[in-house]
């Protein structure tokens, strides 16, 4: 229990430091507001286009893609830990499960959600 | 528990000072150095004391002055809360992260156990992973809240990005756990005081996986796409200022640091030296006394540790001097569909080895 209190002391450290660094920037520095000069860099020219338009389907599908591998990764950390104990038994039932995942990777991969480019 | 306590302020006031105090100003001096020295320039050599300007050392501290007295920018319409917000998120996780690796081994020192490790947690590597995916969120956030299209490009490339890599990178890893049966990396560092036992003659591709997902989480060069100068003028970070960019750009330096740590740990036999035992250096210092002896080993398993991160820090400045970007489309292939069936492929292959030699 007394390691985690030695991160939460790093944490608490790491937070007092970048919270001191928000503070220092917002006390020290000019502030001169002016409208030209708030607007959103975009080369010199006013943004004709909000940036809050619609984006490509393939970051939502990534996204979901990430929460089925990596949960079945976590799968994977105790039973690694486990192995040597485990033997055979171990090894055959975790091909089953990653013959599974491979199975789900090729079904992804053969309906052309991985291509980027289209 | 006097003992128990300096050991741990100075274990914390140690790996404080040597990230923020020595690390994260000099990775700034050196990238420029040694892109200078790579393409034939002189490179930062101008700020000065007098007429002393020893190779440019000066400039860390000339560029401290030049962003503390920077305005802190916010672009109009922006969500203010949200753009504070998100450098934060991005530098508490990068500092805190060191917390769990081992600088050194352990050891009896006047009578007290020393243990290297600021926490010693036994999910050590869980823990790196679920901080170091926080900082997807800080990206993320200064993306969606600086209003600016460069900014939410940055912003959508860096989410896909770091999440893709993050599950690469779970999956490298498990070979090197396989094979070593922890989680605790003052376990995995002990276990490679023979130097035929080090993780990379271990896992030589668990290891080559492992360096590109780490390279493309920390949106390095060759996988820099979400700040791409030539394409999205700074991506995620364009609307930020002051100290607020220096927040970003330190935490990028220091999670290089966390992941050089991490390699070494895993991969490059943590704190030990090639062919040399812990009781051969205790044994070769014996003429200082037990205690003296035992400081002096000490002080060798750290530096022999900083020494291997400091060589991956230049392994991964020399890559982002030396590679062209990555197509996104390029960049998200390489995860899916390389990265991703090889370190299956890697976890098959330990298994049915590991298996085989046990019986």
């Amino acid at each position: 229990m007394s390691e985690y209190i030695h991160v939460l002391i790093m944490l608490v450290l790491a937070a007092a430091t970048a919270g001191g660094m928000l503070v220092a920037t917002s006390l020290i520095g000019p502030k001169k507001s002016f409208i030209d000069k708030m607007e959103p860099f975009e080369c010199g020219e006013s943004p004709i286009v909000s940036p809050k338009l619609r984006f490509s389907v393939k970051f939502y599908l990534v996204a979901l893609f990430f929460v089925i591998f990596d949960i079945e990764a976590v799968y994977a950390y105790p039973w690694a830990v486990l192995f040597k104990e485990l033997g055979l038994f171990g090894f055959i039932e975790m091909m089953i499960f990653l013959t599974i995942l491979a199975i789900g990777l090729i079904y992804v991969w053969r309906r052309g959600a991985l291509e980027w480019d289209r | 528990m006097v003992a128990d306590l300096i050991e741990s302020v100075a274990k914390i006031v140690f790996i404080f000072s040597i990230n923020l105090g020595f690390f994260a100003p000099i990775l700034g001096w050196v990238e420029r150095k040694q892109s200078a020295v790579m393409q034939d320039r002189i490179g930062a050599n101008r700020a000065n004391i007098g007429k002393f300007t020893i190779i440019g050392l000066f400039h860390p501290i000339a560029d401290a002055v030049k962003v503390l007295t920077k305005e802190d920018f916010v672009p109009a319409g922006a969500n203010k809360f949200f753009h504070t917000l998100a450098p934060f998120i991005c530098l508490v996780p990068a500092i805190a992260t060191f917390s769990v690796i081992p600088f050194g081994g352990q050891y009896e020192l006047f009578g007290h156990h020393v243990n290297l490790v600021i926490a010693d947690l036994d999910v050590g590597i869980l823990f790196v992973f679920a901080l170091t995916s926080l900082a997807t969120f800080g990206v993320v956030l200064a993306g969606w809240s600086s209003r600016s299209n460069w900014s939410l490009l940055g912003g959508l490339r860096a989410s896909a990005q770091m999440l893709s890599y993050e599950v690469a990178m779970g999956l490298a890893i498990i070979g090197i756990i396989m094979v070593f049966g922890t989680l605790k990396l003052s376990e995995i560092g002990a276990m490679q005081e023979n130097f035929l036992h080090w993780g990379i003659f271990i896992q030589p591709l668990g290891f080559i996986l492992f360096f590109t997902c780490a390279v493309a989480e920390n949106k390095r060069v060759p996988f820099d796409v979400p700040e791409a100068e030539s394409e999205l003028v700074a991506g995620y970070f364009t609307e930020y200022s002051g100290l607020k960019f220096v927040m970003f750009w330190m935490s990028e330096f220091l999670e290089i640091v966390t992941i050089s740590g991490i390699l070494t740990t895993l991969f490059l036999g943590a704190w030990h030296i090639p062919f040399v035992t812990d009781a051969m250096l205790l044994s070769f210092f014996q003429f200082a006394g037990p205690n003296g002896a035992t400081i002096l080993a000490m002080l060798v398993n750290i530096a022999t540790f900083f020494a291997k991160v400091i060589f991956f820090i230049w392994l991964q400045m020399t890559i982002r001097w030396t590679l062209p970007r990555f197509r996104y489309d390029q960049v998200m292939r390489l995860c899916w569909k390389m990265i991703l069936p090889l370190s299956l492929i890697n976890i098959s292959i330990t298994g049915l080895v590991l298996l085989l030699w046990i019986k």
